[in-house]
């Protein structure tokens, strides 16, 4: 009905967050490159602000293609209030309860793989960092 | 199906994605994120429909599963439409600015 929307919020919310790692990402960046202590960096990390960018596309483009589903099905339409069950008490709470269910389900299950994925990435970095050659 | 046909996308675009890594001139990474969101969400939606209509779930009628073939490809063409919206605005090899530049 409007499962989607749990989604949505979820990928609102690491949409401004993955903006302000970003921007903490480039300035710490430009600061080391002022200091000129990055002369033998050896780049093995896959920053932060990219990651979380996974869970946002993942997040966006889904709920984007669910969206055309639930407008595929009638459920969601152009006009004031968008979704046809906010029109009818008991078919928004139907509505509210599939939310929470399924909703939050989807939302959990995509957050949980972005996890899984981090948790890879980092023993994939741990990895590659224990077999880089020592630089002076 | 639909689900079906999502996970089809999603396999060939990483299939593609990883054919050309690490270089993503065609930002076919974002197509990626894209099925693999839909399909797991779809997969929720599957597992809660299994679960409410048991075996009955897998033989679904002709008709229903029509709908959800014609479903599953306009998904995936709207992916595709989004993906070129974004890869032209975003014009990576700058083809779109120089022959607006060239006009100019």
């Amino acid at each position: 009905m409007a499962c989607f929307l749990v989604p949505v919020a979820e990928a609102v919310v690491a949409t401004v967050i993955t903006k302000a790692v970003e921007a903490k990402e480039t300035e710490a960046a430009q600061r080391k490159a002022d200091t000129g202590n990055n002369n033998f960096e050896t780049k093995s990390q896959i920053p932060l602000a990219s990651k979380l960018k996974w869970l946002t596309s993942m997040l966006w483009g889904g709920s984007a293609l669910l969206a055309f589903e639930h407008l595929w099905h009638g459920e969601v339409v152009p006009w004031f209030p968008f979704l046809t069950a906010a029109s009818d008490p008991a078919a928004a709470a139907e509505m509210l309860a599939e939310m929470a269910t399924v909703g939050v389900a989807m939302a959990v299950l995509v957050t949980t793989v972005w996890g899984v994925m981090l948790l890879v990435t980092k023993a994939m970095e741990k990895k590659a960092l224990q077999t880089q050659p020592i630089s002076d | 199906m639909t689900l079906l046909i999502t996970v089809f996308a999603a396999i060939i675009s990483t299939v593609i994605w990883y054919k050309n890594a690490p270089r993503d001139e065609m930002k076919v990474g974002m197509l990626c994120w894209m099925y693999w969101g839909a399909a797991l969400m779809w997969l929720v939606d599957a597992i809660f429909g299994y679960v409410e209509q048991q075996a009955e779930y897998f033989t679904p009628t002709p008709v229903e599963m029509l709908n959800d073939l014609f479903l599953g490809l306009s998904a995936v063409a709207l992916g595709l439409i989004i993906w070129l919206v974004v890869l032209l605005i975003k014009d990576p090899k700058g083809v779109i600015r120089a022959a607006w530049l060239k006009q100019r």
